[in-house]
């Protein structure tokens, strides 16, 4: 991958590498562009150099070798407070010894701005956010939704072309992250403003993004609209990381454009999508996603090879049914049915055969 | 209905709501609030024998010595009970009376029984308090008198000294008739009483204490000012380095508490005297002529030097503790809306150590005002302290009165800075660790 | 201070009743290389020759626990060496026995004790072993030329310059500063009870205040002058002393102008053996033993027929009598330091000396 040359690239990784003790590498040559108005996600495990390229982005960190550009300029030796970025922080960062209006009215007021039009920006911020009567609170007597609100405020409040957020979710439960996601969502595509947000939850990236980019190893493993990403896995890491999935230790027993035929570890064989592997003999792990895996004939493809499963045990999941099975030595494989009028019933210990499309088998790299 | 004896008796069963005064019952028809006292006093009572040893412990080793302190600065006794006829006499006479024949008798009287007894020595170190070079009138009349006075006793005892027939002496003697006296605290503002009792200032070579209360205070502050300077980007650093490196900063930062006291005093000597190493070193790189040998201890230089290293880690660590705290976000997110690095530490961090800052000055600040080993040892004379006044009267002059009513000054004093510090920033946003 | 009030008193008890059954005196001393001379000179012989044996323990300051025993009513001490301060104030509150100067002896030609000892030597309640003295005492490199010979010279800073070092204190200052300004020392009390005497005094030091750096502790002196920061002292004859001939700094004492004062023994009241405590005191008080113990320690004889008898210093084969503040050219123009005139004046004098200094 390398770095989209293209006019609406806003931000731009260009060759970007970033040691800490001159000896590890954290960000091992990242090249990314990302388009104006556009929400991307830095998706990966912690350690994964997603936050490290965040702060060399914000400027809290600088690039040990390669070049960050903001709408066309090398940003590598602008200071923070000159890049006119909007962050939001994990832990939210309001200023505790000042009120919800200070705390929004700081960055207005370091630009030199009037109090009069500082008032309105304030207030037109909080609205944004349905804030508006905690003007004179104090950080510590709001929720964490409340201050995730501020927060957000104070980052937009200053019209910043590019908002980055790292994790700012992860500290509020379920429901109220579901919320804060659609509404976050919902002010990218109001304003029009750039994203860069950080998260180790793929749900979140999923429901959020344009594209995201899956960090492993201080490296991109995958940059993708969220839908390849969950369908198209490049490689073994993403597969398993984005979404539930199941893994199929084998060898490359044919090869045929991107048709393989591959052999697991007792002997039957199966079909698959070649991804990321080149020559017969070659080791593979094939990656299927759980509700892709049919068992009734009649819904299998034509001519398809089929494998004997064993049924360990089916979890009722209400909408859909979860089935453990023991298939090519393997006991953990998962498939997914809908909990359908009429559905077979399966029972711990039955046999059956399972079978998928060749497309949605992908042959990737050994694990 | 519930046992009146379970404790849980309010909560397992249904309250009995409201009765017709609108007190809010349990289910057995006791007021809620009785059985909610009733249910807590045993853990409170559980709780109050726990803290009872060092309730104790405080009561014995704090507030009753300086109780004894407070009361010690205004009652004197040394006169009114080892002088009973004449402090009788005094009671029936009032100010202005003539020592007549029975005053003369009774100062006779006492002065046999004192001698007697032997506490003419304290008699006389109390009235000499007042009027100083009257000791030795007590303890010389006391060794004539210790075989008895015989009459016509005026006479008698104005042929030992003259001066028994001093009106100032009878004067003192008076106000010593009473064991309850503010003479003490007129003395420790530098004013005194003349022959008619009158409040007026003590001759100005006598002035001392007021100027040495407000150089006290003023030293205090200096100290306090110079360890917050130097203290502040220390304890920054330890809150912010990596483990290893704080640590070791946190043991340089400790080693003052390590050394006893008198060695780091003297260390501070060996460098800082006209020939030690700082001035040989300035003159060694010729900065100085050897002529020319700064004066950096045994005066308030050496004192301010000397006490704000011994007082710095007591500004370091609350600030450090308070520092710790700090997440590096929020100056991250200062910079990060537009502040520049001094913008955002003036508006962002610094507010928010405000609580270890308040701390560290009022320790500094206290304990500056009490100290006296150092200052009586690097201070020369300008650096003395009003605790070196202190420590005079108490182990010197022996007059443990006056040195009470300079410490209860001295006290009232820090109290009231500790109130103005409450009003202004609130003894609330305080944090000692 | 309490600690070791306790501790000692502890002591003592522990070493009384070991002892109780034979005739034995227990005697508090100080310690140190001031102890030892005590032990050398007047315990051992006095063991050897009476048979009575002598428990000695060491308190900081012998009056405190004397004060406490006799108040407690538990007196284990039989002789204590104290400061004549601490003498006069201990008789004064009674807590001391009488003393009877009859049972001292004379010398070898029949000079009666009260006459050999010098003036204020024996009290009602105290005889004293021995003189200390606050001295002039200067660094002779310093001066190659002319050397310092007497007080008006440590107030001469033009005729030789060079920081001075003094007491932080009135006492022992003023009488120095008048003896200075001309005043004979037989006067100096006598000026010194005087308004204006004062005000001479505190003027005579004026002319040198900006020069001086004052000391609190004893060891500081020696070290100054050590160190350089000060060419003259006025300091504790003992420690200079001691700096001079152990560690053979270049400092002499000029004794013209020394101001001297007592310590010695007193007998708490109510002690448990007062005839041992006799014993002990007559011969300790013997010419003999008080010249052997300044072979110890440069702390003078107060009796006049010791200086004579007073050997080499311990251990050397250099005479010690020069050294003693009870030599007798030492005692030229000498003043005994007035403890009746402090006990009056303390106070007050203290308080303007320290309002002065502020100033």
């Amino acid at each position: 991958m390398t770095a989209d040359p293209g006019n609406d690239a806003f931000v731009v990784f260009d060759h970007v590498q970033k040691s800490y003790d001159g000896q590890t590498l954290v960000v091992k040559d990242l090249n990314l562009a990302i388009g104006k108005g556009e929400f991307l996600t830095m998706l990966g495990p912690s350690g994964s150099g997603k936050t490290t390229c965040l702060m060399m982005l914000a400027g809290f960190e600088t690039a040990t070798h390669g070049e960050i550009r903001l709408d066309g300029r090398n940003i590598n030796d602008v200071p923070p407070h000159k890049r006119g970025i909007g962050m939001v922080f994990q832990n939210y960062a309001l200023f505790p010894h000042m009120s919800v209006g200070e705390n929004l009215s700081f960055p207005l007021e370091v630009r030199g701005m009037g109090k009069a039009e500082r008032e309105t920006r304030v207030a037109r911020a909080l609205d944004m956010v349905q804030m508006g009567r905690f003007k004179n609170r104090r950080p510590a007597q709001l929720s964490g939704g409340q201050q995730q609100r501020i927060a957000l405020a104070r980052a937009l409040v200053f019209d910043p072309k590019l908002v980055l957020m790292d994790e700012p979710l992860g500290a509020l439960d379920k429901q109220l992250r579901e919320h804060m996601q659609f509404e976050i969502k919902a002010l990218h595509d109001r304003l029009g403003i750039t994203v860069v947000y950080v998260t180790h939850d793929q749900g979140e990236a999923l429901t959020m993004s344009d594209r995201i980019a899956v960090f492993d190893d201080g490296r991109i493993q995958q940059l993708a609209a969220p839908p390849v990403l969950y369908e198209q896995p490049e490689n073994s890491f993403v597969a398993g990381f984005i979404g539930e999935n199941n893994a199929l230790r084998g060898t490359i027993e044919q090869l045929q454009g991107d048709k393989a035929l591959v052999r697991l570890g007792n002997g039957e064989l199966i079909d698959a999508t070649a991804v990321n592997i080149r020559e017969v003999a070659q080791t593979t792990t094939v990656s299927i996603r759980p509700e892709r895996v049919e068992f009734k004939p009649d819904l299998m493809p034509q001519g398809a090879h089929t494998i004997e499963a064993q049924v360990r045990d089916v979890i009722y999941m209400g909408d859909i049914l979860r089935a453990r099975l023991h298939v090519a030595g393997q006991d953990d494989f998962v498939m997914k049915y809908r909990n359908t009028l009429g559905q077979v019933k399966l029972s711990p210990g039955e046999t059956i055969r399972i079978g998928w499309h060749p497309e949605d088998a992908r042959a990737l790299d050994p694990v | 209905m519930a046992n009146a004896l379970d404790p849980h008796a309010a909560i397992v069963t249904k309250a009995g709501g409201l009765d017709r005064q609108g007190t809010l019952r349990t289910a057995d028809g006791r007021p809620l609030k009785a059985a909610l006292a009733r249910s807590s006093r045993r853990a409170r009572r559980r709780a109050f024998f726990l803290v009872l040893p060092l309730l104790l412990f405080v009561l014995i080793t704090f507030v009753l010595p300086i109780g004894q302190m407070l009361q010690r600065s205004v009652k004197n006794d040394g006169f009114s009970a080892n002088m009973p006829q004449l402090t009788a006499w005094f009671h029936d006479n009032p100010r202005g009376t003539q020592p007549d024949d029975a005053a003369w008798a009774a100062l006779a009287a006492d002065l046999a029984a004192a001698a007697q007894a032997r506490t003419i020595g304290v008699v006389g170190t109390r009235i000499n308090y007042d009027m100083p070079g009257t000791r030795s009138l007590f303890t010389s009349a006391g060794r004539k008198a210790r075989g008895g006075i015989d009459p016509p006793y005026r006479q008698a005892i104005l042929d030992m000294d003259e001066t028994w027939g001093d009106p100032k002496l009878w004067s003192v003697m008076r106000m010593a008739a009473s064991p309850y006296t503010a003479n003490f605290y007129l003395a420790a503002v530098d004013r005194t009483r003349d022959d008619q009792g009158q409040i007026t200032a003590v001759p100005e070579q006598q002035q001392i204490y007021v100027k040495l209360f407000m150089r006290t205070f003023w030293l205090s502050l200096a100290i306090t000012a110079t360890t917050f300077l130097l203290g502040f980007p220390v304890a920054h650093l330890l809150a912010t380095l990596p483990m290893r490196q704080s640590n070791l900063l946190m043991i340089l930062v400790l080693l003052p508490f390590w050394t006893s006291l008198l060695v780091r005093t003297t260390s501070w000597i060996v460098l800082l005297q006209q020939q030690g190493v700082v001035n040989d070193m300035l003159v060694w790189l010729g900065l100085i002529g050897n002529g020319q040998r700064l004066q950096m201890i045994f005066n308030q230089t050496g004192t301010i030097i000397a006490m704000t290293h011994i007082l710095l880690p007591f500004m370091i660590l609350p600030l450090y503790s308070v520092m710790r705290t700090i997440n590096p976000s929020y100056v991250r997110a200062a910079r990060s809306l537009g502040a520049t690095s001094w913008t955002a530490f003036r508006r962002i961090y610094f507010p928010q150590t405000l609580p270890g800052l308040g701390a560290g000055a009022l320790l500094v600040f206290i304990l500056a005002v009490g100290y006296y080993i150092t200052p009586a040892l690097v201070g020369g004379a300008s650096g003395q302290l009003i605790s070196n006044m202190i420590a005079m009267h108490m182990t010197q002059t022996l007059n443990w009165s006056m040195a009470a009513a300079l410490a209860a000054l001295l006290l009232a004093g820090v109290l009231i800075l500790y109130w103005v510090y409450d009003r202004l920033v609130g003894i609330d946003n305080l944090k000692l660790g | 201070m309490k600690r070791t009030l306790i501790l000692t008193s502890a002591l003592v008890a522990i070493a009384a009743t070991a002892q109780a059954q034979d005739k034995q005196v227990n005697l508090l001393s100080w310690g140190g290389a001031y102890g030892r001379s005590h032990v050398e000179a007047y315990v051992k012989p006095f063991e050897q020759q009476t048979g009575i044996k002598v428990q000695v323990s060491d308190a900081d300051n012998p009056a405190t626990p004397v004060k406490a025993q006799v108040e407690a009513g538990n007196v284990t001490i039989d002789v204590a060496s104290v400061e004549y301060a601490d003498a006069v104030r201990l008789c004064d509150e009674g807590l001391l026995e009488e003393f009877d100067p009859s049972i001292l002896l004379p010398t070898a030609d029949g000079t009666s004790a009260e006459d050999d000892f010098i003036e204020g030597a024996i009290t009602e309640c105290f005889v004293g072993t021995d003189v200390y003295s606050m001295i002039l005492a200067y660094d002779d490199s310093k001066f190659p030329d002319a050397k310092p010979a007497g007080a008006a010279d440590f107030f001469d800073t033009a005729k030789f310059p060079g920081k001075r070092t003094m007491r932080k204190g009135a006492k022992f200052n003023l009488e120095f500063a008048l003896m200075a300004d001309g005043v004979a020392a037989d006067q100096v009390y006598e000026v010194l009870g005087t308004p204006e005497g004062v005000d001479q005094a505190f003027a005579k030091l004026e002319t040198i205040k900006n020069d001086v750096i004052w000391w609190e502790a004893g060891a500081q002196p020696p070290q100054l002058l050590a160190d350089g920061e000060v060419t003259m002292a006025f300091a504790f004859n003992g420690r200079i002393f001691n700096a001079a001939q152990q560690e053979g700094k270049p400092f002499n004492i000029v004794w013209d102008g020394q101001i001297y004062e007592m310590e010695g023994w007193v007998v708490p009241k109510g002690a448990p053996n007062p005839e041992a405590a006799k014993e002990f005191i007559a011969f300790s008080t013997a010419p003999e033993q008080q010249a052997r113990a300044a072979e110890f320690i440069s702390y003078g004889p107060p009796r006049t027929s010791a200086a004579a008898l007073v050997g080499n210093i311990e251990g050397t084969d250099v005479p010690m009598g020069p050294n003693l503040p009870t030599y007798a050219a030492n005692l030229e123009n000498a003043l005994a330091s007035n403890l009746d005139f402090w006990v009056d004046h303390d106070a007050e004098l203290q308080e303007r000396f320290n309002a002065w200094l502020a100033n």
